[in-house]
Parts: C-alpha cells; structure tokens; sequence
C-alpha cells in the first residue's frame, strides 16, 4: 500500500507540475525514480517532522502541492502544533502520508503506534481524515487527493492487505462505500477493520444473522447521509476501529447521529481501551488481544443481539 | 567571561542617539494600535521597527495594490506578538488604513494580537506560535527556485523565539538546500517573556550558531538605520548561502522607561500615566 501510494505520488507530479514530495528519513531508493527524473520536487529533509511541515505549508501557501510522507506517530503527535497553525490554520493543500497506520509496527512498541492518530486529527478544523482498505483502494485516494482543496490526512494499512474493494466503487473523499447491505446488524468499519468486518459478516450470516458492513473510508468528513439512510431500522449498531476508543470513528459515528436527533438503536464499539499497548507481535496478534479479529467481532455481535 | 562583539558594543553605546524622524513616526503607529486595543506587545513591537523600516521603504519588492502579487518578496514576522510594528509598516504603506490600528484586538478587527493571514493584506502567514516561521519561509524559499520566481524571502525572529528547536531543523535545511534567497533575521533585544535571555536560555555566541549552521551570519545594529541599508544593499541573494542577520536592538526602543524593562515585554492595560508618558516620550525620543 506504500508504494502504491509514493509510486501514485511520482504519477501525480508527472501529471502536475504543483506537486511535491517530502519525506524525513524514509527506507533507502524511497522515491528514487522521481527522485531520478525530477529533482527539484523531490525533498529528504531528515528526522525533524516539524521542519518537514512547516516547509510544506510555504510551499503550499505559494501553489505548490506538497505530499508528505513518514511514519504515522511522527507525522500527527511530533508535529501537531505545525499541522494545526501552519497547514490547517491556513486550510493548504498539505497531504500527510502515514505510514503503519494503528498497530502496524505492534513489534516496535508503543512509541512507533497510531492508535489516537484518528482523534486528533479530526479535531482539527479544515483537516480530512482518510483510511483505505486496500492498495487497489489506495489508488483511487490518490487519483482523487490532487484536486481535494484542504488539508489530508492518509492512514496507511499494513501492506498487503486483502483487496475488497472495487473499480466500480466510484471512490470519493467524504463518501462511504457499503460493502454488504444491512440486515439487523449494520457494522461501520474503516481501514483494516473493514475487511474483518466482512469475514465476521460472513460468519454471522452462517449463523442466520445478515450483518451489513458500511466501509467509512473517511473519518472526517463523515457520510452524514449514509449513517442517516442505514441506521434507523437496525437493531444493533457497530462501530470497529483499529485506533483508541476514545475519539475515533466510533465516537464520530455517534456524535453524528446524536446531533441529527437519530434515535439510536443499541451500540456495541469496537477498538482499542484507554491504554498504551503492552505488548509485541504482530498487528494480527494485537488485533487478537483486542478483540478485532474476524471471529471475535462475529463473536461480540451476537452477543450483543 | 564572555567577550562582546566590537557591533554589540557600539550598538549598546549607540542608544543613546535620538530616533529620526520616521522611526518616530513610526512607533507612534504602534502607540494607535496599543491604546487601541488597550494591550499589546509593547516592548517586543518597538525593538525590531528600524528592520521593517528598511526592509519596507528600501529592500522589499511588493505592490499594496496587489499584495499576491506573485514575483512579491515575502516577509513573515515569525515573532507574531510584535505584530504592531508590522501593522505600522502596513499602515504605512497604504496595505491597510492608517484609522484601522485603533481597532487592534476589537471583536471584529482584522488586527489581532496576532497577523492572520487571509484577514490582513501584506501578512503572509499567520504566526504566533513560535518557531514556525522560518520552516513556512523555507518553503516560499524553495517555491520560488522551483516555480523560477524572484522573489526573496525574510524571516524576522525574536531571541527568545530561537529556543524552539524547530528553528533549527528550519536552519539546517536551509543550509543543506544553500537557499540564497532567504534571509533569517533575529531581533536580539536580550529579553525573553521572563526575564533576560541569558538567564532563561542563553544563546550566545550566536552568530556562530547560524554560521555552523550553513548561513552567512552578520551582526548588526538593529536600530541603525544607515547600516541596516547599507546591509541589506550588500546582500547577493542569489548566492548558495542563506544569510543570518543578527541585530543587536533594545527592547521598548523609543520610550525610555520601557527600555531593558522584562515587564514591558507585553501589557495588557496601561494606566492613564502610562499613556500620557508613553506619547511624551515619543514626542521627545
């Protein structure tokens, strides 16, 4: 999904002579074929994330379009002042490539986690919030990210990561897409979650129970209208998160529908509890310990109906 | 025991000479704008006027008609709180009406207590929080190379500013990238919100902090307007080294009780004898 996304950023300055890339210290030949053929856009500016923003906004105050990319922690809680003032302040076109969304780097420990990346982004006005499921869905992001007017954020998935989406999605920032219309249960995924959403779908339907999967690729803008449509009529609403409990896609879904004046039907949220990770592995164990596997999400569900 | 630099040394026995005419004038701008609003940055305001001055009436390139003007120089106050003395510039320069600096800090000014880009013609980029201004000015630096503009960019800084470590990630990129067409400028009047910057957080030696640090750094007398000029005038521009200008300048530079004065720093209301003495002083400065 990675390179899917830089290898799009090299197509898009190809494309348009406003866009730039900048990264801190990323993996060696990172970019290195436009690095190779348009110097001048291409920019390594060192482990120093506040610099790397601030610099971005100049840019982008004076028409450029600058794609940032690095690690998820580094590029949100490092910098934050500088994404606050400098890019959304001013409301510029800085797009931030985070790479190992959630519990990607689970071996690296806490320090190298974005698990609150989702909350305190969306709290910034102006800024969009984008997590896709796939690489396939990753090139669509990219497509439509040139022409988005503001400040974007893009969580990164692992790498990998089963393809569910579709050419036929018709892929927008702000639009969610519904992989698996509702039954009693409507599920809101985004990222990695969806995917698992879809495995417990399947598991509950053998079971007798049609689960819907509503894919919120985009935290921030939330689909209002999609919520508003697919809710009401449920009886059970859940929201599954790799990311904190508190701030996330559960807490927009809900302060949402809350301020729409929707009656709600009962709620289950999923995610991650208000606490550092302990522990190592991988993002598959850690999904495990946190209840976001396939199984444990079926699981949760029917316990909840 | 640390030894001042020969133009630390003159400038410091320089204060006692009177401000001309202009600078005078000048300052009694930022005075509208401070009994305005009632508050204001005083001493962080006055200190950095001769750089503005000359930057303004013999250096920049710009037009207050079309302030977007895109071939522009760039300046950004990266110290935001000493906004009123760009406000005085603006004012000045007919960016904006001179009647607009006694709205400062009102409901609905387009001058707060900090420049706001979008809301004042002739403010570049909003600051105020410290340590953002030169990374933003590295940027236009590099648009400029990239979109093969002319314009050039100055970054004014406060010295207590300089603490945040952002700065210096700006500064060593702006080195490694020898960006010729930028110009770091410290408004070095010695004191911070506290107190003195050498008891917070002493800087020095501090030419040969930037210099280490890929500019061509250059003390000055910051009040002295004939050296400021003859500076500027000197500067290539196009060279491949950023240039650091360290000027030496006093903070409430104009109104003698304010002078050196850590409590001057910002006010936020003056007494009916404060205002009386402030506009006396700048009537005799």
């Amino acid at each position: 999904m990675r390179n899917t996304s830089l290898n799009k950023v090299h197509e898009l300055a190809r494309r348009d002579s406003r866009v730039v890339f900048i990264g801190s210290d990323l993996g060696v030949g990172t970019l290195k074929a436009m690095k190779a053929e348009m110097p001048e856009r291409f920019f390594m500016e060192g482990v120093a994330e506040q610099n790397v923003v601030g610099m971005a906004a100049g840019m982008a105050m004076d028409g450029l379009i600058p794609y940032v990319n690095t690690i998820a922690p580094f590029i949100t809680r490092r910098c934050y002042e500088q994404v606050a003032v400098d890019v959304c302040v001013h409301n510029l076109p800085v797009r931030l490539i985070a790479n190992g969304g959630g519990v990607v780097y689970a071996p690296l420990g806490p320090t190298h986690l974005a698990i609150e990346d989702f909350a305190i982004l969306r709290a910034l006005p102006n800024m969009a919030v984008v997590a896709v499921s796939d690489a396939e869905e990753m090139k669509r992001l990219m497509d439509v990210s040139l022409d988005w007017p503001g400040p974007l954020y893009i969580r990164l998935a692992k790498g990998g990561d089963p393809v569910i989406s579709q050419p036929t999605d018709d892929f927008r920032i702000g639009r969610a897409i519904l992989r698996r219309p509702p039954g009693r249960v409507l599920m809101v995924a985004t990222g990695a979650t969806t995917e698992r959403c879809l495995r417990a779908a399947e598991i509950l339907a053998a079971g007798g129970v049609e689960s819907g999967v509503l894919h919120m690729h985009t935290i921030k803008p939330l689909d209002v209208g999609a919520l508003l449509s697919l809710v009401p009529g449920r009886d059970l609403l859940v929201t599954v998160e790799e990311h904190l409990l508190a701030g996330g896609l559960g807490s927009a879904v809900l302060e949402t529908l809350v301020d729409a004046g929707v009656s709600l039907p009962k709620v289950v949220r999923l995610g991650i509890p208000d606490a550092f990770t302990r522990e190592y592995g991988s993002q598959e164990t850690m999904f495990e310990t946190f209840g976001l596997t396939a199984g444990q999400i079926a699981e949760r569900v029917r316990t909840a109906l | 025991m640390r030894q001042d630099s020969p133009i630390r040394q003159a400038a410091r026995q320089a204060e006692a000479r009177p401000l001309d005419n202009r600078s005078k004038h000048l300052r009694r701008l930022v005075v509208e704008g401070l009994l305005g609003g009632g508050r204001g940055h005083i001493g962080s305001s006055m200190s950095p006027i001769e750089i503005l001055r000359v930057l303004y009436d013999e250096v920049m390139r710009f037009d207050p008609a079309n302030p977007k003007w895109p071939d522009r120089d760039r300046f950004i106050l990266s110290k935001g709180h000493g906004c009123l003395a760009q406000y005085a510039l603006l004012a000045d320069k007919a960016f904006i009406g001179r009647e607009t600096l006694a709205t400062f800090c009102k409901r609905e000014s387009i001058l707060g207590g900090h420049p706001e880009a979008g809301k004042v013609p002739g403010v570049e980029a909003s600051t105020g929080a410290l340590g953002h201004g030169l990374s933003i000015g590295l940027g236009m630096a590099l648009a400029a190379r990239i979109q093969q503009r002319p314009s050039r960019v100055f970054v004014v800084m406060g010295d207590g500013e300089i603490n945040e470590g952002s700065v210096w990630e700006a500064a060593m990129s702006a080195g490694k990238h020898k960006l010729g067409n930028l110009v770091a400028i410290v408004d070095y009047n010695k004191i911070q919100s506290y107190a003195f910057t050498d008891e917070v957080q002493p800087l020095d030696p501090l030419p040969e902090k930037w210099a280490a640090f890929g500019f061509d750094a250059i003390e000055v007398d910051g009040h002295d307007v004939e050296a400021l000029s003859a500076l500027f005038r000197g500067l290539r521009y196009d060279g491949d080294r950023p240039t650091a200008i360290i000027a030496h300048t006093v903070k409430g530079r104009g109104v003698p009780f304010a002078e050196h004065q850590p409590s001057w720093h910002h006010k936020n209301k003056f007494t009916d004898d404060e205002v009386r003495a402030i506009a006396a002083a700048l009537e005799d400065a």
